[in-house]
């Protein structure tokens, strides 16, 4: 790639190429419509009816959830990337792993917050040591620790990260269920199925504007990784 | 016979009224007195739930805007970083 084909690659500024792929193509639209939905949500919550006991604080349910969705989205991203990187090399792979493990911290740090906050109100306690929010706890120091080996870690930092994005992608079920096989303040897997179908709605569509911001992201974020490889690659030829 | 049972049964259940009652009332909550606004509740009892739902979804968009905003400034990096590449490759060529 030369400078030229930088400078006309568009706002994405990371073509791979002269000619912008069907993706490239897409993600202006795709882009929009992610924006739009994301930014309407907060109107289709203010819609949902309250919930008996919690009232108002319990409308954090409607970001807190989607967050925890999108992470458990990412990290199957990270896992099963980290996997085929570290079993038959794909660097590629290795590009949607450290994507994937980055965008785990962030909805996972999304989760965290809105849910303390939402804990404050509702149970009276900022944090509780419990199972459930152990558990995400560790999960989330285990990516960031993942980001920093990929950071810090010099040659050879991309299989150990590898293994650390299986492993905490292994831990993602455990979480989910703990609140059912563990006694926790953290409500049971089965509250979502009772939803009400007035509240069913504006989940789904919180949700679904999650889980585009999160391709949106997660697609923005590889560009950027494929582009510093090839940087990586052109300046050890230049070199050489 | 039965008639004597009955009646019997029906002077105890009277007899055990007041008592019933009595333990109702025991259990009973006092009654309100007045309205108390939330302002003039001591602060510790004070928490309103607008705060917490503007901060958890203030967090959110920000977290989301500020990641955007990393990803746009390591794109600006990596293509000044490969600008550099091309001037100083371009000697040689």
């Amino acid at each position: 790639m030369n400078s030229r084909s930088w400078s006309e690659s568009g706002s994405r500024g990371l073509s791979v190429g002269n000619a912008a792929s069907p993706s490239e193509q897409l993600f202006t639209p795709f882009a929009i419509v992610a924006a739009l939905v994301f930014a309407a949500a907060p109107v289709v919550i203010a819609e949902a009816p309250y919930e008996s006991t919690m009232l108002l604080i319990q409308k954090i349910f409607y970001f807190h959830v989607p967050s925890w969705i999108a992470l458990t989205a990412a990290l199957s991203v990270c896992g099963a990337a980290s996997a085929l990187y570290l079993f038959r090399g794909s660097v590629l792979a290795d590009h949607f792993a450290v994507a994937g493990a980055e965008l785990a911290a962030l909805f996972g740090a999304c989760g965290l917050v809105s849910g303390s906050l939402w804990a404050r109100k509702a149970w009276g306690v900022w944090w509780e040591w419990d199972a459930k929010l152990t558990m995400t706890l560790m999960l989330e120091l285990v990516l960031v620790g993942y980001l920093l080996v990929r950071k810090y870690g010099g040659p050879g930092a991309e299989r150990l990260a590898a293994g650390m994005g299986i492993f905490g992608t292994v831990t993602a079920p455990f979480i989910y269920k703990s609140v059912d096989w563990w006694r926790t303040i953290h409500p049971k897997t089965s509250v979502i199925p009772t939803l009400e179908p007035s509240m069913y709605g504006p989940l789904l569509f919180c949700a679904v504007a999650f889980a585009l911001l999160f391709a949106l992201l997660l697609a923005l974020r590889v560009d950027l990784e494929i582009a510093r490889a090839r940087l990586d690659r052109l300046f050890l030829e230049n070199e050489g | 016979m039965v008639r004597r049972a009955f009646g019997i049964g029906v002077v105890l259940l009277l007899a055990a009224l007041p008592v019933l009652a009595g333990q109702s009332v025991g259990q009973a909550p006092p009654g309100q007195e007045g309205y108390v606004p939330i302002s003039q509740l001591p602060p510790s009892q004070q928490l309103p739930a607008a705060p917490f739902l503007i901060a958890a979804y203030a967090f959110i968009w920000v977290a989301l805007v500020a990641y955007l905003w990393s990803i746009w400034r390591r794109m600006g990096t990596l293509k000044h970083d490969m600008e550099i590449l091309e001037r100083r490759s371009l000697p040689r060529k």
